[in-house]
C-alpha cells in the first residue's frame, strides 16, 4: 500500500457518537414565521421584554441576506423545512433532581462519555445538558449557588435572574449583527448561563455538553458567561450529533462579558457529526462567539479543538475595551473528506497596553478545506497594542486545500503587531521514520498531528486535553498507512 | 546463525534499476562495512531493506533470522529488531524525542509480548544510554531531532539504537558530519553494542570509522551490486586509490 492509499485509510473510521437516542418528542412543525417565535418564547413562558428581543430580531433577520464571503460551498438552506423546536416529552415541569431525569437521557450522556451522576461528581466538572432544544440536567448548581455562583440553563435563568439577563443580553453580540446571530436571537432555545459574582474564583469547571437528536430540527443555542471583578471561571463546552443523511443546522450565539481583572477561560471541543466520506450528511455549523474585556486587566481566552461539522462557519473574538486587557485565541480545526471549515479570530484592541495572541493549527486531510480567517483591528486610542499571530497548516494528501486570510487594521502607530504563518505536509520521510522505529500508520500519524498541535492542546483544561487527543487521532484514523 | 541472506537483490525506483543482484550474507555477531561511491545504491540498499515504500524488487530474496523480510511491513521488521539508522534524520516539530523513544521502545516490546516499561523504570534506562552517547537530558525533551545540529542528530540515532537493541543494525552514514570527538564518543557507543546475537551494518565513505569499528569484512558496492569483498585492509587500499581500479575491473 502506498502511502497516500494507507493515508487514505486512516482517515477511513466511523463516526463514535453518531447513535440515535428513542425518546418522544414534543417538535414543532417545520416553519418559520413570526407565530415561531412567539410559540418559543410562550411554551418558555418567557417575560415580555424577551419577546419584544425576539421579534425584533426576527424582523431584522428578514432584512438580511445569507453572508456569503467564506471559504464554503453548500446548497441554500429552506428555512421553511427547518423544525425550530424539539424537546423530549416529559411529566413534570423539568428535572428537579437527577432521579427524575429519562434514564434514556442519562444513557445517552454516558454513551458519549459524560456521565452526569456520582462519576462526575468526582470529576469535578458540573454540566448542564442540553438535548436538541432543552436543558435536559444541571449538575452541582445547589453547590455552586453557595459561592454566589449562578450555573443554569438560559431558560432557568430568565425567570431567576431576569435583571441580568436584561442587562447582559445581546450586550456583546446585537441581534443586529449578523444573519445567523439575527436568526439566533429570534429562536434561540435554551444553553447555558453563568455569572460568577465578585472576587470569586470557580472551585470546577463548568461544561456545558450540547447534543442534537431529533432529525429536521435546527439547534439554536445562546450561553451567557459573566466574570464580575476579581472572578475567575474555566468553562468548556462539547458537541455531538447523531448520523443523517440529511445536513442539520446549528447557529448558536455565545457572549462572554470579562469585568475588572476577571479572568474567563473558554474551551470547546467541537465534534458534531461531520458527514461521510462523499459530504452527506453532517451539521451545518455557523456560530457567532464573541467576548467583551471590559474591565481594565481583564482576560479572555477561547481554545477550540474543532474536528467535527460539514461546514464550519465560526470566530470567536475579543473585544479588548479595558486597558492592560488581554485576549488569546487557540484553535486546532481538523477537516477530513469533504469538511469545510472557515474560522479563525477578531482581535478588537480598543484600550491602552492591550495584548491578544493567535495560535491557530488547521489540519486538512481527504478533500476537505481548511481556511484560517483573522481580523486584528488596533482603534486610534489603543496606545501599546500587541498582538502575535501564529497560523499554521498541515496537509495530509494532495486533494485538500489550506487557506489563510489574515486581516490587519492598524489605526494607532505605536502598535505592535507580528504575524508567522506556515504550510507543511505530513512528509512520507516523517512516516517512514516513525514506522522505522516500529510504530503503525496511525499512532505515527497520531504523534505527529499531535505534536503539531501541542501549543494549543497544552491550554485545554486536564480532564478534556486526553479526550481532544482521542478525538483527534480518532478523526484522522485511516488517513495514512 | 544467519542472521541476514540476500540472494540476487534487484531493486527499482520507476524504471530505473538501482540494485542490480546483490549477494550478502551476514551472520549473527559480524560487523560488515559497505562502502562505495556516491549514487552507487547504499542508502537504497538500507532503505529496501527497512521496507520503505516506492522501490519494486524485481528479483532475488531477503532473508531475516530465516524469514522472508520483504513481505512484512516496515513497523513490523522494526518490531522484529532491524534499526536503521538514518542518514539524514527526520525532524518531527511538536514531538518530544522521549515520547518518541517511548513509542518506539514500547511497539517493540509489545511484539516480544513484554509490557510497557511504567514511567520510573523508563527514565533511569534512557538516562543510562544517554550516558553511552554522551547526550545531555535536556535533548530528551526537545522535538524530535528539531533544531539539532548535524552531529547531534546522529548521536540521536545512536541512542536509539542503544535503546532498542535491535539485531540487525543498519548504520547509514552515521560517521558523516560528526567531529573527531563526537565520532569517537559515537564508535564507543557502536562497540558497546557489539555482542555475539547481533549484526551491524556499516555504511561509510570514511576509511577512519574503521580504525574506530573494526568491520569483519569489507565490501565495495558500485552501480547496484557487490564488486569486492575483503577485510579491513581492503579499506585502507581504497583509501589510497579511490573507487576507480574496483569500477574498472567491473567493466572487464
Ligand atoms: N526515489 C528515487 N528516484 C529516482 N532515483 C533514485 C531514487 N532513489 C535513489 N535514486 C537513485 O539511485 C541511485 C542510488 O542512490 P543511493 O541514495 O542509494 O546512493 P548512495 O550509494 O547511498 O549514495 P551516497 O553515497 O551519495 O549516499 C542514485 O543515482 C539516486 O539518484
Ligand atoms: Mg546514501
Amino acid at each position: 500500500m502506498s502511502e497516500q492509499e494507507q493515508i487514505n485509510e486512516v482517515l477511513a473510521t466511523d463516526y463514535q457518537a453518531g447513535f440515535v437516542t428513542d425518546i418522544e418528542s414534543d417538535t414543532f412543525p417545520p416553519g418559520l414565521s413570526e407565530e415561531t417565535v412567539r410559540k418559543i418564547s410562550r411554551m418558555k413562558d418567557e417575560p415580555e421584554f424577551l419577546l419584544e428581543w425576539r421579534l425584533k430580531a426576527y424582523h431584522h433577520w428578514l432584512t438580511l441576506e445569507t453572508p456569503e464571503w467564506a471559504h464554503v460551498n453548500y446548497p441554500e438552506i429552506d428555512y421553511q423545512a427547518i423544525s425550530y423546536y424539539s424537546a423530549p416529552k416529559k411529566k413534570t415541569d423539568g428535572p428537579k433532581s437527577l432521579d427524575e431525569v429519562d434514564p434514556e437521557l442519562l444513557r445517552t450522556y454516558e454513551k458519549l462519555g459524560v456521565p452526569l451522576d456520582e462519576r462526575a461528581r468526582l470529576a469535578g466538572v458540573a454540566v448542564d445538558a442540553v438535548f436538541d432544544s432543552v436543558s435536559v440536567a444541571n449538575t452541582f448548581q445547589d453547590k455552586l449557588a453557595e459561592d454566589g455562583i449562578i450555573f443554569m440553563p438560559f431558560s432557568k435563568a430568565v425567570h431567576a435572574h431576569p435583571e441580568l439577563i436584561k442587562k447582559y443580553l445581546g450586550s456583546v453580540v446585537s441581534y443586529k449583527d449578523n444573519f445567523y446571530a439575527a436568526l439566533n436571537s429570534a429562536l434561540f432555545s435554551d444553553g447555558s448561563f453563568v455569572y460568577i459574582p465578585k472576587g470569586t474564583r470557580c472551585p470546577m469547571e463548568l461544561s456545558t455538553y450540547f447534543r442534537i437528536n431529533a432529525a429536521n430540527t435546527g439547534q439554536f443555542e445562546r450561553t451567557l458567561i459573566i466574570a464580575d471583578d476579581d472572578a475567575y471561571v474555566s468553562y468548556l463546552e462539547g458537541c455531538t450529533a447523531p448520523m443523517r443523511d440529511e445536513n442539520q443546522l446549528h447557529a448558536a450565539v455565545v457572549e462572554l462579558v470579562a469585568h475588572d481583572r476577571a479572568e474567563i477561560k473558554y474551551s470547546t471541543v467541537q465534534n458534531w457529526y461531520p458527514g461521510d466520506e462523499n459530504g452527506v450528511g453532517g451539521i451545518f455549523n455557523f456560530v457567532t462567539k464573541r467576548a467583551a474585556c471590559r474591565g481594565v486587566s481583564s482576560k479572555v481566552s477561547w481554545t477550540q479543538v474543532e474536528t467535527g461539522s460539514a461546514i464550519t462557519w465560526k470566530y470567536p473574538s475579543i473585544i479588548l475595551q479595558g486597558d492592560n486587557s488581554t485576549g488569546e485565541f487557540y484553535s486546532v480545526a481538523v477537516t477530513n473528506n469533504m469538511q469545510q471549515a472557515d474560522t479563525g479570530t477578531k482581535m478588537i484592541h480598543l484600550g491602552k497596553n492591550t495584548s491578544s495572541t493567535i495560535i491557530s493549527k488547521g489540519i486538512a486531510a481527504g478533500r476537505s478545506q481548511n481556511s484560517y480567517r483573522g481580523l486584528v483591528r488596533v482603534g486610534p486610542n489603543a496606545e501599546n497594542a500587541r498582538n502575535y499571530t501564529e497560523c499554521d497548516s498541515l496537509l495530509m494528501g494532495d486533494q485538500c486545500g489550506a487557506h489563510t486570510f489574515p486581516y490587519i487594521e492598524v489605526k494607532n502607530p505605536t502598535a505592535q503587531i507580528e504575524h508567522e504563518a506556515s504550510t507543511s505536509k505530513i512528509s512520507e520521510d516523517q512516516l517512514f521514520y516513525c514506522k522505522q522505529r516500529g510504530l503503525d500508520a496511525d499512532d505515527a500519524v497520531s504523534m505527529i498531528v499531535n505534536g503539531f498541535c501541542k501549543e494549543v492542546m497544552r491550554q485545554l483544561p486536564m480532564e478534556f486535553a486526553v479526550e481532544a487527543q482521542n478525538l483527534l487521532s480518532l478523526s484522522l484514523e485511516g488517513s495514512v498507512g | 546463525m544467519k542472521m541476514l541472506e540476500i540472494k540476487n537483490l534487484h531493486a527499482s525506483v520507476g524504471d530505473k534499476e538501482i540494485l542490480r543482484g546483490i549477494n550478502l550474507t551476514i551472520n549473527a555477531g559480524e560487523v560488515h562495512a559497505i562502502m562505495g561511491p556516491n549514487g552507487a545504491g547504499k542508502s537504497t540498499l538500507s532503505n529496501v531493506l527497512a521496507g520503505r515504500d516506492g522501490y519494486t524488487i524485481t528479483q532475488g530474496e531477503v532473508l531475516y533470522k530465516g524469514e522472508n523480510l520483504l513481505e512484512l511491513a516496515a513497523e513490523e521488521r522494526a518490531q522484529r529488531g532491524v534499526f536503521l539508522a538514518f542518514q539524514y534524520p527526520v525532524e518531527i516539530p511538536g514531538v518530544s524525542n522521549i515520547y518518541l523513544l517511548k513509542a518506539a521502545l514500547n511497539a517493540v516490546r509489545k511484539y516480544q509480548g513484554l509490557d510497557e516499561l511504567d514511567a520510573i523504570d523508563f527514565l533511569s534506562l534512557v538516562r543510562s544510554k544517554l550516558d553511552l552517547v554522551k547526550m545531555d537530558e535536556q535533548f530528551l525533551h526537545r522535538g524530535v531531532n528539531e533544531g539539532f545540529s548535524g552531529g547531534e542528530k546522529k548521536r540521536n540515532e545512536i541512542l536509539q539504537m542503544a535503546l532498542l537493541e535491535p539485531s540487525l543494525a543498519i548504520l547509514d552514514e552515521t560517521d558523516s558530519g560528526l567531529d573527531i570527538d563526537a565520532l569517537k564518543t559515537v564508535s564507543e557507543g557502536v562497540n558497546g553494542l557489539r555482542s555475539a546475537d547481533r549484526s551491524i551494518v556499516m555504511i561509510t565513505h570514511y576509511q577512519r570509522l574503521l580504525d574506530y569499528i573494526e568491520p569483519d569484512f569489507v565490501h565495495v558496492l558500485s552501480d547496484g551490486k557487490i564488486v569486492k569483498t575483503g577485510d579491513k585492509e581492503l579499506a585502507k587500499e581504497l583509501e589510497k586509490t579511490g573507487y576507480s581500479w574496483v569500477q574498472q575491473g567491473q567493466a572487464e
